[in-house]
């Protein structure tokens, strides 16, 4: 986007100008010892390689004068303020957008009110203010450093967790809106502008029609960056979310072969239907050419980490320099970067997330989501800044008038193309739907960023254009987004639902997507999901042999899928610090033994207890393990997330094969023989510390089979309880705690003193455990991964 | 080809029509493609439905043929399958598939997703008793994933256990040791594919038209 747009900007933000005056001073500070200092005097303010060369101002002169002459002092301290000004400078605002973000979230009640956005605008312009104070020039907002730094991280994060199924879903909704959306406003908006122009009279009677037009196409794009901002936190469900997200990404295409065309003939004058005609081509260029040039990135990305293997550390790197190239490349060839950003993305993903290791996933979730959170809050406070900077022109009847138009554009659009969708579509946009579509259409700081770039020889009302552009940005993010949330209540607008994926719906979702295939096979008809089941066998057999290394290609989704589900149960769990349940809560979960079939009882070497005395028995042992477990909770509590590398994990796997090789045999015994109640291994048991109470994690009731409990060192002693007593079936009553598979583990880090009993047995599941520790692979659609998170 | 030519008069497609809610253009379409496939007989047999090359490589691919033939999802209370089956039964399996109609009352909307769901259980239930048990559930999955080879097998039988497992959890809450999961009813998958929005999904788009587009 920028490449097309004229105008680069060379001027560096003089943030603290003041400083530059103590630079001309040489300061000599004599305490410090520092390096041998050269002779040389002279350094140009951009060469600055030794600390302690002498302080440089833009005045050389006088130094190399005055040092040939004199001998002064050795500089043991000195200041050279130039040699870092730029990285200081930027890392300055980073870290007060940073800390901004800080101070909103620990301040709870405000930031339930006010979305974030809207707060650091207004910080933005509290430091506009300030600098404008002091007497210097605010920084503005520059547009190439806009689009080439600030942009492609907050896009290249939406991209990256696209809920690709939702978004190909409604696909055909997306692009109206964002295509024939776009295009209606800008030409509503354009167009009565230049009436209005027209009939004020004397000041505004030279905005011709094709810089209102082109006025109309930049204000009318809805900005992703403000929708995200805003909708982060309202938590409305998928549909919206997608719907108006996916147009705010879409309509870069438009916005950007719109403002071509009107900015090459603003100078020309006129238009022909060729141009028309040219324009229309160009568009399908631009957006086509966009997607192709990130499925090229995507692709290459995803070959070059299939053998990444052996370099786990620089995976995340690929990711992020292969999307920024695709981003780059198509701002190269005047492309839509933004379409180019979002297709390498959405390729590039279920391949490289098969390939790279869980850690650097995570490095690139994380690295991802802070990224796109400080270029998003510097976007704001800069918006702020440059507000108070900005050369304004202020034109009431412009500027109420373009605010009016925008809403009522807006509003028409959306309804009447609801009106043409809802034909097409089997789950109709309600009036409600519709609503917050409408309401949720903000604009934000690529408007503000194209009209800066405008040049003012053509465009000689650019600041007056600039000052609208303002006002629409700030009424619709602080009015929209401030209200948006108690309209959202208001209204009851289906908000997301929290509940993670089941297994049963990942099942039952794989058996509808072949059983419509089937019947569309049976019917004759070549439809949607016939395409679609093409498409997936295409993949499988060619594409991912091609890019996804070794025989992680050939997993099907659905274990993927229960691998992924597993690891991240087992990682909640430890994270959590190993707590199942609270003490008191009944057993809520069913374990295995209530689903499998009985099987015939065989003869019990041991008298039966009384189940009075089972009872006690279990709840003795249930409740002293627990405190043991209690007491390693606060140890886990800090500790970082599990390795799956180390030691541990191979261990946790283990020992729940291992359990469950004991609960199967368990299940041939109806009784439990108990340990006398002091046993020397309960009393060890006992001794545990102070229990904590531990509030559950909802993870922990969504599967009830897979649980990870960490207990205490002692665990290897309650394993050998069973080999104490002889019985082999003791151990997974103490067990039905969390359910049915659950197992004692050591804790990672303590030494380890029990030897697996039989290691022979669990060579085999080693195996098939090394595949379970290998990296989860392609997801089914994530709910938790898809919001971007830009706290 | 006309549409009316050497079919069933007009009368027969109205009765059908309300009775299945297709419209007569579709009928007439379906009851092409019904001739095609069973080689312009009257009933249609499994052979029929196993030529068919595209159903080839899906994988549950032997479950969809036996719902065309179980006489549960076309007659009020059927039991067992048959052996063949006429256009009425052929295009009743089809109804289940039809997408719900623009204005429906929520009542009608319930009912029809019990009735989808309904054809979903009987596939899955394969013995009619009226639950699937574990050992059903698992060959379903197993069917899911039949195409990945021994890797499939063994994953399956663990899914299918935590599936089962979940939905016990949800239906039934807290379970002591000594109590057995009898299977999933018909009133638990409802409340397990509580979020599953079967109406809307379950559903393909039939075709209006002339039946130029009919594939091979």
């Amino acid at each position: 986007v920028p490449a097309s747009y004229a105008g680069v900007y060379n001027t560096y933000p003089l943030i603290f100008p003041g400083l530059q005056s103590v630079m001309e001073l040489k300061m000599f500070l004599l305490v410090l010892g520092l390096l041998v200092g050269t002779g040389s005097p002279d350094m140009g303010s951009s060469q600055g390689k030794c600390s302690e060369s002498l302080v440089q101002g833009p005045q050389t002169q006088e130094n190399r004068t005055h040092t040939t002459h004199s001998k002064k002092p050795f500089p043991v301290l000195s200041f050279g303020y130039d040699y870092v000004r730029l990285p200081f400078e930027i890392s300055l605002w980073v870290l007060l957008a940073s800390l901004m973000k800080l101070g909103f979230h620990l301040m709870p009640r405000l930031s339930s009110i006010v979305p974030e956005s809207c707060l650091l605008i207004v910080v933005g312009l509290l430091v506009g203010g300030l600098i404008k104070l002091v007497g210097e020039a605010p920084p503005v907002l520059e547009s190439n450093i806009f689009f080439l730094y600030l942009l492609p991280p907050i896009i290249l994060d939406a991209g990256y967790f696209l809920p690709i199924r939702q978004f190909t879903e409604n696909l055909g909704t997306i692009l109206m809106f964002a295509v024939v959306g776009t295009l209606w406003n800008a030409f509503f908006v354009g167009g009565l502008l230049y009436g209005v122009c027209q009939l004020e009279g004397h000041r505004l009677v030279t905005v011709d029609l094709l810089s209102c037009l082109l006025f109309g196409s930049i204000i009318s794009a809805v900005d992703p960056v403000a929708v995200l901002a805003v909708f982060e936190e309202i938590h409305i469900n998928e549909l919206l979310h997608i719907l108006v997200f996916g147009e705010s990404l879409l309509n870069d295409a438009v916005t950007v072969v719109l403002y071509h065309l009107f900015e090459e003939f603003s100078s020309v004058g006129t238009i022909t239907v060729t141009d028309v005609l040219l324009g229309i081509v160009c568009f399908l260029v631009v957006s086509l050419g966009g997607i192709v040039v990130g499925a090229i990135y995507g692709i290459l990305a995803a070959f070059t980490s299939r053998f990444t293997s052996h370099t786990r550390v620089i995976e995340p790197l690929f990711v992020f320099l292969y999307s920024y190239m695709a981003y780059l490349s198509a701002e190269v060839f005047h492309l839509s970067g933004i379409m180019a950003l979002i297709a390498c993305g959405a390729v590039m993903r279920p391949y490289v997330e098969a390939n790279i290791s869980h850690k650097s996933h995570t490095t690139i979730k994380y690295f991802l989501k802070m990224w796109s959170s400080v270029s998003d809050t510097l976007i704001f406070i800069f918006l702020g800044v440059s507000t108070v900077a900005g050369p304004h022109e202020w034109n009431w009847i412009f500027v109420v008038a373009t605010l009016i138009f925008c809403l009522v554009a807006r509003v028409l659009g959306v309804v009447g193309l609801t009106f043409v969708i809802n034909k097409f579509r089997i789950v109709k946009l309600t009036s409600k739907d519709q609503f917050i579509i409408a309401y949720g259409g903000l604009r934000g700081a690529i408007a503000f960023s194209l009209v800066y770039l405008l040049n003012t020889d053509h465009f000689p009302k650019r600041n007056m254009f600039l000052t609208a552009i303002i006002t629409v940005i700030f009424f619709t993010v602080f009015v929209q987004g401030m209200t948006i949330r108690p309209l959202v209540d208001l209204l009851a607008v289906k908000k997301k639902q929290e509940t993670k994926r089941s297994i049963n719906e990942e099942i039952h979702t794989q058996f509808l997507d072949h059983l419509l295939t089937g019947i569309e096979d049976i019917c004759g008809h070549y439809g949607h999901h016939h395409w679609k089941d093409k498409l997936n066998r295409f993949n499988k057999k060619y594409v991912k042999k091609c890019l996804i290394a070794g025989e992680r290609s050939k997993e099907p989704q659905l274990i993927a899928f229960y691998h992924k589900m597993e690891m991240k149960q087992a990682i909640e769990l430890v994270e959590s610090g190993g707590g199942s349940k609270l003490p008191s809560a009944m057993p809520s979960t069913v374990s295995m033994q209530n689903i499998q079939p009985k099987k015939p009882p065989q003869d019990r070497a041991l008298p039966q207890l009384s189940k009075a005395r089972e009872e006690e028995i279990r709840k003795i042992l249930r409740t002293n393990l627990q405190r043991t477990r209690q007491r390693l909770r606060s140890y886990n509590r800090h500790t970082l997330i599990a390795d799956p590398y180390e030691d541990g994990w191979n261990e946790i796997l283990i020992k729940r094969k291992k359990m469950k090789e004991l609960e199967k045999k368990m299940n041939n015994y109806l009784t439990v023989p108990a340990p006398p109640p002091d046993s020397p291994t309960i009393a060890r048991a006992r001794l545990a510390s102070d229990p904590q109470a531990w509030g559950l994690k909802s993870a922990t009731e969504s599967i009830p089979s897979i649980k990870v409990d960490l207990a205490s060192p002692q665990s290897p002693e309650s394993v050998n309880i069973v080999d104490e007593i002889g019985m082999k079936g003791s151990q997974p009553k103490v067990s039905e705690e969390g359910g049915g598979l659950t197992m004692k583990v050591p804790s990672p880090t303590k030494p380890r003193k029990d030897q697996t009993t039989d290691e022979d047995n669990d060579k085999e599941p080693q195996q098939r455990l090394m595949r379970c520790l290998s990296d989860p692979g392609p997801a089914a659609e994530e709910e938790d991964e898809d919001e971007p998170f830009l706290h | 080809m006309g549409s009316f030519q050497s079919l069933p008069d007009d009368h027969q497609y109205r009765t059908l029509s309300q009775k299945t809610g297709f419209s007569l253009e579709q009928i007439a379409i379906l009851h092409n493609r019904f001739k095609q496939l069973s080689q312009n007989e009257e009933t249609l047999w499994r052979d029929d439905l196993k030529t068919i090359q595209d159903l080839e490589s899906n994988p549950i691919r032997s479950q969809i043929i036996e719902a065309f033939f179980d006489s549960r999802n076309f007659q009020k209370d059927g039991v067992g399958s048959v052996e063949e089956i006429g256009f009425e039964e052929f295009l009743t399996v089809m109804s289940y598939f039809r997408a719900p109609p623009q204005n429906i009352t929520v009542e009608q909307r319930e009912e029809m997703r019990r009735a989808k769901l309904r054809f979903l259980f009987n596939m899955h239930d394969t013995d009619n008793d009226g639950t699937i048990t574990l050992e059903e559930y698992r060959h379903v999955v197993e069917e899911l994933l039949s195409r990945s080879g021994a890797l499939g097998r063994e994953t399956a039988k663990g899914i299918a256990d935590a599936a089962m497992l979940e939905v016990a959890s949800i239906s039934v809450g807290p379970m002591a040791p000594d109590e057995f999961y009898e299977g999933i009813t018909f009133e638990h998958f409802l409340k397990i594919l509580n979020g599953v929005e079967i109406e809307m999904r379950m559903h393909i788009h039939f075709l209006n038209m002339d039946a130029t587009v009919l594939c091979k």
